[in-house]
């Protein structure tokens, strides 16, 4: 018979729990020896797998298929933007998910648009900036796993220097540093690998002192916080959990 | 270039690997793998107009996972006589690979590590939820979109995975115990 609790242990364990949850479960853990032996068995599966597993990555040639093929694909057809859908429920998608195909695309969308779109130009910014450093070439600047190497060539490169360190047993692996223009300034980026994710670190001066904040742009999440004069941005693919890891780490590093 | 290519080379095209690793994950060999993904990145290239501010990268591996089912159901009727009476089922990919194919766990049995062998040894809906929840970090409403299931099954299937996949790492543990001794 199992603990009725072990669903809610397992969305804990995936970081899906709001606070007041998390704060329950985590003091079931301690009582339920059970739940407790559970939260090693998904903490072993996860760790194991994502050593384990081989990341792969699509091959040139089947890259260079793409574009030639997109080179001769009719354009998607541009329409004029229609006026934004009106915000629908979540039940709505919910239900809509549990059907296959186009119900399930057009309730996923419809879904996000629920999100608001922060007018801050700042989030764009960051976003872009990712992506743009996932394309082949244009991910770092000075190549290396040691922050003896990358902290002092931001003294060169950059207006800031931010904390850079190597957490490789971890889970997250130092990669290298970049320099990005930011803000109207020159902002250092640290890069770090976590399995098949690119985790970038991105730090400017700032006499604003705004909240922490978490959220999430076009797939990707973002996650603020300050230390010092200096603002930070972690922005990845990861998961939550993974992301909040890393930023552990960092702000412990302080 | 157009605008509009630019825009779905900036926007899309960083998550070809993800869409690859998938493909990979979900087809039989590498070159079923590379057709999928094209596929699916024309479909995603056509269809671009229509995606506005959403999560690409659940977006394009919804498309990815599209394309596989299409092409496995082509495979299979160029592969078998006679067709199952797809009307008895809820929906055609019931018919497809629920069980762990042969093929792909002789393709893995030599080179690959335990707990690669051992996740590809599960029924495809159980391995499919955990490298999507483990490997591409897909939080459970990106995994739900993804593989167009109501929440609370990707909780329940991520369960059941998970403890399946660990049953089998300790039995395997135990086998080559006793072929110590």
């Amino acid at each position: 018979m199992r603990c009725a609790e072990s669903l809610r242990v397992q969305a804990y364990f995936d970081a899906e729990l709001d606070p007041l949850s998390a704060d329950q479960i985590e003091r079931h853990i301690e009582l339920c020896a059970e739940c407790r032996a559970l939260f090693q068995d998904l903490q072993l599966v996860r760790t194991t797998l994502r050593r384990d597993l081989e990341f792969e990555r699509a091959p040139a040639a089947l890259r260079a298929r793409i574009h030639e093929a997109l080179d001769h694909s009719p354009a998607a057809q541009v329409r004029r933007t229609p006026p934004a859908r009106p915000p629908l429920r979540r039940p709505f998608w919910l239900g809509a998910l549990s059907g296959f195909g186009g119900a399930a695309v057009a309730a996923m969308l419809a879904f996000f648009v629920l999100l608001p779109a922060r007018p801050d130009p700042m989030l764009d910014d960051l976003v872009n900036a990712h992506v743009r450093s996932l394309m082949p070439d244009h991910l770092i600047d000075v190549v290396s796993t040691d922050r003896h190497t990358v902290k002092p060539w931001f003294a060169g490169h950059a207006d800031v220097s931010p904390v850079v360190a190597d957490f490789e047993s971890q889970g997250y692996k130092l990669v290298g540093g970049r320099a990005d223009y930011f803000d109207r300034q020159r902002a250092a980026v640290v890069v770090y690998l976590h399995g098949a994710h690119t985790i970038n670190v991105f730090s400017w001066a700032s006499d604003r002192t705004p909240a922490e904040q978490s959220l999430t742009r076009n797939g990707y999440h973002l996650q603020f916080w300050n230390s010092g004069n200096l603002e930070y941005c972690a922005v990845s693919d990861t998961g939550w959990e993974e992301l909040h890891g890393l930023v552990k780490l960092l702000k412990d590093q302080e | 270039m157009d605008e509009l290519r630019s825009r779905f080379e900036v926007q899309v095209l960083p998550h070809l690997d993800a869409a690859y690793r998938f493909a990979r994950w979900l087809s039989y060999s590498p070159a079923d793998a590379d057709d999928v993904v094209q596929e699916a990145i024309l479909r995603a290239f056509r269809s671009f107009d229509s995606l506005r501010g959403s999560d690409v990268k659940s977006w394009l591996l919804v498309i990815v996972k599209n394309c596989h089912f299409t092409a496995a159901k082509q495979r299979q009727r160029r592969d078998t006589v006679p067709l199952p009476d797809e009307s008895d089922l809820k929906d055609g990919h019931a018919m497809i690979s629920q069980m762990p194919d042969p093929e792909r766990a002789a393709l893995w049995r030599d080179e690959a590590k335990t707990w690669e062998r051992l996740l590809s040894s599960l029924p495809e809906e159980q391995r499919t939820v955990l490298w999507l929840r483990e490997i591409e970090e897909l939080d459970y409403a990106q995994i739900a979109a993804v593989i167009g299931v109501p929440l609370g099954t990707v909780m329940s299937r991520l369960a059941r995975s998970r403890a399946a996949l660990k049953a089998k790492w300790l039995k395997e543990a135990e086998d080559s115990q006793h072929a110590v001794r």
